[in-house]
């Protein structure tokens, strides 16, 4: 009861940010309904058992990810865009992936494809760890992809930092191990002056 | 019909139980705070209200809940508004699965250290909106200090936390508890010295906090993100802190020393002796040190530069994480000692 | 060896202990404070608060109008007007001190031949209205009356000084 409770209300916010993320005109917004987004996907998730990859999503997506981009939007400075601009230009092509992904999702999201009807019995047991099982099949079963994939991130990082690098430049940097590195000996002379004479 | 209902009111009454002498704790240890910087400073700190100053926090409670609320032009109320919200929300939030003693948990959940991350990683948001939702310089320039300074930090964190999990072989924090009794020379921070010292050195970067403050540093950007917040809207932003560095306290204390466990366990003598001590009290105790710490930092060290924060947590704190992650992979490979079983 | 030894000095925060023992050693020092209401520092002699017009001991007026306070005064604060009294000798009709002008620095009452204008312990005073600040001759004498014992005192103090 009140599981259900708490699904229609998250999937209900979920619904309601994802809509916002595409009508907001401030870009800011659309960022933080995004965020918004996430957060009501995280419940839903957890709801169903998945509780590692919930608080992934909240901490990976939200917690950094979503934070950077807000960073780069919220540097932008960008104004509200008006809505109609492009609109009926776009509206093909996007109603083309919409029939897309709406066949993709029929077809996969299926319950005969998904076996939800299986999961809805099951029980699971007092201490059974999702995280567990999840790095199981991980390490074990999915090995390879799940390398490959890192490879592919590790690849994008280092033609990100390529693309962005302009060659070394001239610039006075300090070298916080050198500055720390110093002996009082290398800066500070102590010498021992005669006393002034008195008269 | 009834049942879920006063299911639902059985956990709002023990959400209240642990919130509101949490937020009591809070106000007291900003009192604490000023007390202990003052005593450092050879000073006395505040004293004149109530005996020895004991009714300050609640004179400055009723202060900023007297003072107007202002809101600068051209802010996103809505933002503006919810900001102090998104800050407090998840640090009060993330106290829903500290073990407190073996059965005083509001959810034992076992994804509990997950969550602890999670949680601790949306506390950004109130930092990132207060700064948007200002509509001014200082506010977004503290802002984006702060979204740089935790996401960087939360990396080192949460690598830390890993080694604490592969050496409990749980997230479970009631289990990582368990599994460090048997004595002090069981707790986790004698074979993860770096990772704790990590851990440490992050909580401080996470909550913002001196020398990692420059959020709010007064000298460069007169106080970050909050500038344009005043009166109680403020004082939230400023509870939320103290929340947070109340949690992250008691989670050093939990993760690697040993949450509720007494430091006398397994000694002969003193074992018998300390054993009426109830295991809450030893908590306290520890993350009392740890908040005790936290001031003390403060009073002592003069705020880093902003690069070298930046090459303090890459640099520095990451590689020493996935160093010691290595060894301490082999030590539960190979048993090592009484802590990789 | 040395390079171990700085090593290990780092990842141990050795010197960031040393700096929490500094502190931590003052935590449990003797505190300084003054808690002022209650207690108070010593003043110096030559202190140099509020103003005061002094007298002679059998009640005459010190000021013989020469205004060299005036004419001394950084901040133009004080204003003299003069004539011969009845008597013939030479008074002030007024004697004006700008509290918001000024600078307590001090240099009237060096100035002062007759040791007529000076500067008492006085600093708890306050001005309710504009206008206020304005100190008239009959209120800085009035003063003087009030704190004369104390004034005696401290120029006998601050005598072997000078």
């Amino acid at each position: 009861m009140i599981q259900q409770v708490i699904f229609y209300l998250f999937a209900a916010l979920l619904i309601f940010s994802g809509v916002r993320v595409v009508a907001s005109r401030n870009p800011v917004h659309s960022a933080l309904f995004l965020v918004l987004a996430f957060v009501a996907a995280a419940p839903l998730w957890i709801m169903a058992g998945a509780e590692f990859l919930g608080l992934v999503l909240v901490f990976v997506y939200v917690g950094a990810v979503m934070t950077l981009f807000l960073f780069v939007v919220m540097m932008l400075n960008l104004d509200e865009v008006p809505r109609s601009k492009g609109f009926v230009r776009y509206l093909p092509f996007g109603l083309i992936i919409v029939g897309l992904i709406v066949t993709l999702m029929l077809n996969v999201i299926d319950p005969s494809h998904f076996s939800l009807h299986v999961n809805a019995g099951m029980i699971v047991p007092q201490h059974h760890s999702n995280t567990k099982e999840l790095g199981l099949m991980l390490f074990t079963q999915y090995l390879l992809p799940f390398e490959l994939a890192g490879a592919l991130l590790i690849v994008a990082i280092i033609s990100a930092i390529g693309l962005a690098f302009r060659g070394p430049r001239a610039r006075k940097v300090q070298d916080p191990s050198a500055q720390i590195a110093v002996k009082r000996n290398e800066r500070v002379r102590l010498v021992n002056m005669e006393a002034e004479k008195k008269s | 019909m009834l049942d879920p209902i006063l299911q639902l009111l059985w956990i709002v009454i023990k959400i209240l139980i642990i919130v509101l002498p949490l937020l009591g704790v809070v106000a007291y240890y900003t009192l604490a705070e000023r007390k202990v910087i003052g005593f450092i400073q050879l000073r006395v700190g505040p004293n004149r209200v109530g005996f020895k100053g004991l009714f300050q926090p609640i004179a400055d409670g009723l202060k900023l809940l007297t003072k107007e609320l202002i809101f600068p032009t051209k802010s996103n109320k809505y933002l503006f508004v919810i900001a102090p919200v998104m800050a407090i929300a998840p640090s009060l939030a993330a106290w829903a699965v500290v073990p407190f003693s073996p059965h005083l948990v509001l959810s034992n959940v076992n994804a509990g250290l997950l969550y602890v991350l999670a949680m601790t990683s949306l506390g950004i948001y109130g930092v990132l909106f207060a700064g948007w939702a200002s509509n001014s310089k200082y506010a977004i320039y503290g802002a984006l200090r702060s979204a740089a300074q935790m996401v960087s930090y939360e990396i080192a964190m949460g690598f830390s936390l890993i080694g604490v999990l592969l050496a409990a072989n749980s997230t479970n924090l009631s289990d990582i508890v368990m599994r460090q009794s048997g004595g002090i020379w069981h707790w986790y921070f004698i074979p993860l010295f770096p990772l704790f010292l990590v851990y440490w050195i992050s909580a401080v970067a996470e909550t913002n906090r001196a020398p990692f403050d420059v959020a709010e540093g007064e000298s460069e950007i007169v106080a970050g993100f909050h500038v344009e917040y005043s009166g109680i809207m403020f004082g939230v932003f400023f509870l939320a802190e103290y929340a947070n560095m109340l949690l992250l306290s008691i989670l050093v204390a939990t993760l690697f020393m040993g949450g509720w466990l007494s430091p006398f366990q397994g000694i002969p003598v003193l074992g018998a002796l300390f054993s009426f001590v109830p295991g809450i009290l030893w908590l306290f105790l520890k993350a009392g040190f740890f908040a005790f710490v936290y001031l003390w930092i403060r009073a002592t060290f003069p705020r880093y530069r902003y690069d070298q924060i930046m090459r303090l947590g890459w640099k520095v704190l990451i590689p020493v994480t996935i160093v010691w992650l290595v060894v301490a992979s082999f030590g539960v490979h190979f048993h090592i000692g009484p802590w990789f079983s | 060896m040395n390079c171990i030894k700085k090593f290990f000095k780092t990842f141990l925060l050795w010197e960031l202990l040393q700096g929490l023992k500094v502190t931590g050693r003052y935590f449990f020092a003797r505190k300084i404070t003054i808690q002022y209401p209650e207690e108070k520092t010593p003043i110096s002699p030559r202190f140099r608060g509020l103003h005061a017009l002094r007298r002679y001991a059998n009640g005459e007026e010190r000021c013989i109008a020469c205004k060299l306070c005036e004419a001394v005064c950084p901040a133009l604060a004080i204003t003299i007007e003069a004539e011969p009294r009845d008597d013939g000798s030479r008074r002030t009709t007024r004697y004006d001190i700008d509290l918001f002008k000024c600078i307590f620095c001090g240099f009237c009452e060096e100035s002062c031949p007759v040791d007529s204008i000076v500067e008492t312990h006085h600093m708890h005073y306050h001005m309710n209205e504009r206008g206020q600040n304005i100190m008239s001759k009959s209120q800085l004498l009035a003063i003087g009356d009030k704190y004369e014992a104390q004034i005696a005192k401290d120029k006998a103090a601050d005598a072997p000084y000078r």
